[in-house]
């Protein structure tokens, strides 16, 4: 690590907030990633008869544990249930509902409150909450992640093209993005839509065609001030080539302008997910996704729990970002490095 | 005339970092007479505007730590009084005058209003239409032509001479006892500065007034100054009469300070050495644009109609002011800016400015250019040895450990000791990092080198080392150098022929010692003696 980005970690460190928020984002982000392994209707592991299952990661006949129909196991049912303890024993994961599995032994009707099986409660449909948390938090960051990465490496290269080249190229280049910008992108999301069923992968792309230009701005403008700079002019009377001179001199004086903006691409990410969902635009019905859950909390004030918990979570989540962002902001600011 | 006005005693002044304390002055004392001009002369670094923004508290609240002392003025110590007790001393009593007079005007008001409002913050005026004929008065008296058409003038209008006389009106508008100048002529060229200087003089004697001065440049100091007190790292060496100090300095460093001048003339190279570069009208042109279709509808000529020829080992000045055309020459001989005219460049005399590409490419090593800011000709970013590398990849195809020779060799060239090179540029001096850009140029071998301004940024003593290097590379390799600079002394140090320019034009050719000795042109004149005798 080169001595500036030594200073940079060292000040990123000195944030209280922004150095906690971090690692408490990380851990999040690695619990929630193996989520099947966390919130499940299938056993972790299944003794049966001598032999060892996975359920988890394989799907296995009820005939296997001596069940009557050549039908996936339903290790729910206390049939089966009662069959497999017989002869051996399953690990369930600490939380024995997936997204999309109704809780059919509610003592109550749906949406219930927090009870010992259901910690967060279910919502209207019987569904436990904290199982579609984690589910819709790990989608959710996904996500975001994804779609901050993709703008990013589009918009940087955009800026990049414009800014280095100048003249006709950036005059064209940003007349495109001006009109480009001021496309409707909720009329064009709720066309397609009707067209087709969104899909994770559809909604990214969509996002992505209406959302990289983000960064263009930022890039551009460091670019047209960057090209300029003795040390490029320097390079430039060396007869270093253009591509190199982009990567090596330019886009590190860029990436730090970028790298601040980052954490707030993301949030504005996971929040066009969490509206295009609570819309009911986004992705399809039944996926864990906290934008739907908003939309329940909304349609059922009387179930508090469902309200609380979603928003709980969504604060969380975005401010831990916001956080980072500034932390990261304070960091690399190049007012303070020089 | 002897009686003290302020008095500075034992003043430590340090600031914080991180949890560490680092002390800037230290334990300084002198005192300040009435109607005298003390120069505090030092190199950058040594603590002399941190000493003069001290006195009026002018350092930032929550860095800047005053550890002992005191600054007496008028019966009260500066460094113990309240806020409020300072805003009545600060524009009124004591003044001061920054060295950018572009920041420190404000640009969104009109200089009346910036000059009426330093009266008014101390009570001299209440309403602008009264206090209208002083603020007239005193625009007149620092030679702004035309005052009162000039009132509703905003910064920007003015040129840099006028907008530093405006500071000066701003801040002697209320008489004050003392008078801090900050380096006020440094950025500005030569013959305004002597204008300012000349005005300056003249206010002082008119108002009996005490003046702080702060410098580098030992010719002002030389023609302006009463006492003088000399300044290194944080610490007074002497203080004392101008004559007596300049005469017998009592110091080491003071005599080293005084005696750096920049060097002898460069030896004669032989008239039989071939031509290397024989420029004929050269001209840069920008053009100006207007309407919608952006017609071109004339341009502004930043270099026209230039001819010179430079041999093998030669050094060609180039003198100017700002804004004069001598950067954008450096740069049209590059081809970093695109210009026309016939550039013969070596033996096959082929005209730069219409090689396609890859022939450019190849000549490229052989032309190099070293600027003038030494902080940023540096990518922060690349270790010294990346930076000097640099130009290796592009030409040579090397293994690693054959670059990492040449890298070695050359910083052995410049003096820089080769096992830094894995070091990053922040932590180098100004001079070093002149050096490590030089060497970057150097180690492909390069028949020319235009050196833009390359000790500009450097103190006097630094200067004078790195100047001697590129003199001792200069015989050793035959290289022909285009020097470019407004530092007339320099400049004869380094150059056989000098070409003098003046708002794109060259007014003057010929060789240095004619030049220097038997001027024809008026410019020439003129900017001679501005340097020779400030006032």
């Amino acid at each position: 690590m080169s001595p500036l980005n030594k200073e940079r970690w060292h000040r990123f460190k000195k944030n209280r907030r922004g150095y906690i928020s971090l690692w408490l984002f990380l851990c999040l982000f690695l619990m929630t990633l193996p989520a099947e392994f966390l919130a499940n209707d299938a056993p972790l592991m299944i003794r049966y008869d001598g032999d060892f299952y996975f359920p988890v990661v394989k799907e296995y006949s009820e005939l296997e544990f001596g069940g009557d129909f050549d039908i996936s196991a339903e290790y729910t049912d206390p049939y089966l249930a009662g069959l497999i303890n017989e002869k051996g024993w399953m690990l369930w994961p600490p939380i024995p509902f997936d997204y999309s599995t109704r809780n059919s032994n509610l003592t109550q009707p749906a949406p219930s409150p927090p009870s010992d099986v259901n910690w967060l409660g279910t919502d209207d449909q019987g569904r436990d909450v904290l199982a579609r948390l984690i589910y819709g938090f790990r989608v959710s960051v996904l996500f975001g992640l994804m779609l901050t990465i993709a703008t990013s490496i589009i918009g940087v290269a955009a800026g990049a093209v414009q800014g280095f080249y100048g003249g006709k190229i950036d005059l064209i280049g940003q007349r495109l993005l001006e009109v480009w910008s001021s496309v409707p992108t909720l009329f064009v999301l709720i066309i397609i839509a009707s067209m087709v069923t969104p899909s994770f992968w559809i909604l990214l792309v969509i996002l992505l065609l209406f959302g990289w230009m983000a960064l263009v701005g930022v890039v551009r403008a460091e670019f047209l001030r960057a090209r300029n700079l003795d040390y490029v002019m320097a390079a430039r009377a060396l007869g270093v080539a253009d591509r190199t001179l982009i990567f090596r001199h330019l886009l590190p004086n860029a990436m730090v302008a970028t790298i601040t903006f980052v954490p707030f691409v993301m949030v504005s990410a996971i929040t066009s997910l969490t509206a295009l969902d609570f819309l009911g635009f986004g992705l399809p019905p039944g996926s864990a996704s906290l934008g739907e859950m908003v939309s329940q909390g909304k349609n059922n004030l009387y179930a508090p729990w469902i309200g609380i918990s979603v928003f709980v979570a969504l604060a969380l989540l975005l401010s831990l970002l916001v956080f980072i962002g500034e932390a990261v902001r304070d960091a690399v600011d190049p007012n303070r490095t020089r | 005339m002897s009686d003290v006005v302020l008095s500075i005693k034992n003043l430590s002044v340090a600031f914080r970092q991180e949890q560490a304390l680092r002390t800037v002055v230290e334990d300084l004392s002198f005192d300040l007479l009435r109607g005298e001009t003390l120069a505090l002369v030092g190199e950058s670094g040594s603590g002399k505007s941190v000493t003069a923004q001290s006195i009026l508290k002018l350092l930032p609240e929550h860095s800047a730590v005053y550890q002992s002392g005191s600054i007496e003025f008028g019966g009260e110590n500066l460094l113990a009084s309240s806020e409020r007790a300072l805003q009545r001393v600060r524009g009124n009593k004591i003044s001061m005058i920054f060295q950018e007079p572009m920041t420190s005007l404000n640009p969104l008001q009109t200089i009346e209003k910036q000059l009426f409002e330093s009266l008014m913050l101390h009570g001299k005026a209440t309403q602008r239409e009264r206090a209208r004929p002083k603020i007239v008065q005193w625009l007149q008296r620092v030679g702004i032509q035309d005052p009162q058409r000039r009132l509703s003038s905003l910064p920007h209008e003015l040129s840099g001479g006028e907008r530093q006389r405006v500071m000066i009106a701003m801040a002697l508008v209320n008489e004050p006892d003392v008078l801090i100048a900050d380096e006020p002529t440094t950025a500005l060229d030569v013959t305004v500065q002597a204008q300012i200087l000349r005005l300056l003089k003249q206010l002082q004697h008119d108002f009996n007034m005490t003046v702080l001065f702060i410098t580098h440049d030992l010719n002002i100091v030389r023609s302006l100054a009463d006492r003088v007190a000399i300044m290194q790292s944080g610490k007074l060496l002497e203080v004392g009469d101008q004559t007596q100090v300049f005469a017998s300095p009592q110091h080491d460093y003071t005599g080293m300070l005084l005696s750096s001048s920049p060097g002898e003339p460069p030896p004669h190279i032989s008239d039989q050495s071939d031509v290397l570069l024989k420029v004929e009208e050269l001209n840069t042109w920008f053009p100006i644009k207007a309407g919608i279709f952006k017609r071109t509808v004339d341009h502004v000529k930043a270099v026209n109609n230039v001819a010179f020829e430079l041999r093998h080992g030669e050094t060609l000045g180039v003198v100017g002011e700002s804004g004069s055309g001598k950067t954008t020459l450096g740069r049209s001989i590059l081809r970093l800016i695109e210009s026309r005219g016939f550039a013969g460049y070596g033996r096959e005399q082929s005209n730069l400015f219409e090689l396609d590409r890859k022939a450019l490419k190849t000549l490229r090593r052989e032309i190099q250019i070293i600027f003038q800011d030494p902080y940023g000709s540096l990518s922060p970013r690349m270790s010294v040895s990346d930076i000097v590398a640099e130009g290796l990849r592009v030409h040579e195809r090397l293994t690693a450990s054959e670059i990492d020779e040449r890298v070695v060799a050359v910083l052995e060239k410049v003096r820089i000791d080769p096992d830094a090179r894995h070091r990053y540029p922040n932590e180098f001096s100004g001079g070093q990092r002149q050096r490590i850009a030089i060497a970057r140029a150097l180690i492909l071998k390069p028949k020319l080198l235009v050196l833009d301004e390359p000790t500009s940024a450097l103190d006097r003593s630094v200067q004078k080392d790195v100047i001697e290097l590129l003199k001792s590379l200069q015989s050793e390799y035959g290289l022909a150098y285009i020097f470019i600079s407004h530092d007339l002394e320099v400049v004869r140090a380094m150059s056989h022929k000098i070409l003098v320019m003046y708002r794109g034009v060259v007014v003057e050719a010929g060789s240095a010692e004619d030049l220097f000795t038997r001027p024809t042109h008026e410019y020439t004149k003129t900017l001679l003696a501005s340097v020779n005798s400030p006032l």
